[in-house]
């Protein structure tokens, strides 16, 4: 879908709120499935080469989102530039990882086992599960049940970068934003103007 | 490079074509026995001679894990332009000396080189890997360790001539797979042997895999790994199941120096733990 279409379909729908609950619904369920203390996703702000918490469940729930690191710092950078999931516990094994992680969740996590987010090409971010119970072994079906959820959070994550964009095109100025804010108000008119508008609309089609 | 056995007469030999008189020249010894064993394969070895390079976030110095390490070199964009430099900062992250330990344990005699290409943030990391690979191949490395992986599009062409330039210089490429069906590289090209991980304790326990992409399965869940400032921490991950692969190569490479990279991959194959000693 181009970002005009994401434009028009957005000025129709309005999509950043319900996209956004589908991403937190994500990182709930992982949390819950995992027993863990808590879960986040992280997107990619390629232009700042930035790692963004974009949702948390469980610890720092309220004041994580929106805070900002390096994109290849630490577990959740290596993760993004490798594309390769990694699991590790005993994390306060190492002062300095235990630092960062805890300066980066505001709590100090014991373990993290953190995945990729992928869409065809593109790398979107990073999920992460923190501290499952105590002595609970990592096993290969608990990380590819991770590698399931992260392409649940990589498809709501992409529908969010989606509708970011699309939103930009339609407070923008330009002449392509003019044609969302018309398919905004053909939809939202009353039904003769719609009707109207729609018979110009289909004159306009087969003029171009 | 110094597996010369066939490099070292590459001007002599025929390399085109073979005329009537040539063929003598290319006699090759057979050596292998009836049956490939782990024995032979790589029984007595400490992968000395080995050269094993561990492309990755660095490696930590003077880790007890680690041990010496040969050179380690940083792959640095440094006013717009890709460069090679001496390594002064070690591992950025923790995982390079992860991977190192791990080759290290396995064949403590092979010698390491740490090219690092991750830590320079996302955006632009594909051309310095890229460059790193190439400089690797370059050098000559009998093995490059690479757990990474890239899904761009526009480097999978440039990548894929690197892997079958290296599976023609003897270079063998050791590349983490995924566990999930998604299109990155270089694990999926045929030139590369790649790893993803079994739940087996035994560290020289590896599956060669009858359904490919994903080759080998090596030992890769709830390991005991070497990280930073001398430390270590309990890791799960594809990563950590290719140095494993890696270390078994240098193995057999040091006890058999002759193998081209698809001889090295049938003889894996043939001593595989789902293969070795058969129905």
């Amino acid at each position: 879908m181009s970002d005009l279409d994401a434009a028009v379909a957005a000025g129709v729908l309005g999509a950043e709120a319900d996209y956004r609950t589908l991403l937190q619904a994500t990182v709930e369920v992982a949390r819950a499935i995992f027993s863990a203390r808590a879960s986040s996703v992280f997107m990619l702000d390629e232009d700042a080469d930035e790692l963004v918490f974009e949702a948390v469940a469980g610890e720092g729930e309220g004041d994580l989102v929106g805070r900002r690191f390096p994109s290849s710092t630490g577990i959740a950078g290596w993760v993004l530039v490798t594309r390769q999931s990694l699991v590790v516990d005993d994390v306060s094994a190492d002062a300095r990882f235990s630092r960062e992680a805890a300066s980066s969740t505001g709590f100090m996590p014991k373990s993290v086992m953190a995945v990729p987010l992928l869409v065809e090409e593109r790398a979107l971010g990073v999920l992460e599960v923190l501290d499952r119970p105590p002595g609970a072994r990592v096993t290969l079906t608990e990380v590819d049940l991770l590698g399931l959820f992260a392409n649940q959070a990589a498809i709501a994550l992409d529908l969010l970068q989606r509708g970011r964009r699309a939103r930009a095109v339609l407070e923008g100025r330009g002449e392509l934003a003019a044609l969302a804010r018309v398919a905004a108000r053909i939809e939202s008119g009353d039904a003769t103007k719609r009707a109207a508008a729609l018979q110009l609309l289909s004159a306009l089609e087969r003029l171009v | 490079m110094s597996v010369p056995v066939h490099e070292s007469h590459e001007e002599e030999l025929p390399a085109w074509s073979l005329p009537a008189e040539a063929s003598e020249r290319i006699r090759l010894p057979v050596a292998w026995p009836e049956r490939v064993t782990r024995e032979w394969a790589w029984g007595g070895s400490t992968g000395a001679g080995i050269r094993v390079c561990i492309l990755d976030s660095g490696v930590e110095l003077d880790h007890p894990r680690v041990g010496p390490v040969e050179r380690s070199v940083a792959v640095l964009r440094e006013e717009g332009e890709i460069r090679v430099v001496e390594d002064i900062e070690g591992d950025l992250c923790g995982h390079g000396t992860a991977c190192a330990g791990i080759v290290r344990a396995l064949a403590p005699e092979c010698e390491l080189t740490s090219v690092r290409v991750l830590g320079a943030g996302y955006t632009g990391g594909g051309e310095i890997l890229l460059a790193g690979l190439a400089w690797a191949i370059e050098q000559g490395f009998h093995l490059v360790n690479m757990s990474l992986s890239t899904t761009k599009r526009a480097y999978v062409e440039r990548l894929h001539e690197l892997a079958d330039r290296a599976y023609f210089r003897r270079t063998v490429l050791v590349a983490s797979a995924h566990n999930m069906p998604v299109e990155s590289f270089p694990w999926r090209f045929a030139s590369v042997i790649s790893v993803g991980s079994h739940e087996d304790a035994d560290p020289l326990a590896f599956y060669l895999n009858p359904t490919p992409p994903v080759e080998f399965f090596a030992r890769g869940v709830d390991l005991d790994i070497a990280w930073l400032d001398g430390s270590s921490l309990r890791c799960t991950g594809n990563s950590f199941a290719t140095p494993h692969i890696t270390g078994i190569c240098a193995l057999v490479l040091a006890k058999h120096p002759e193998l081209t990279p698809f001889q090295l991959k049938s003889v894996l194959s043939l001593t595989a733990t789902n293969v070795e000693g058969g129905p």
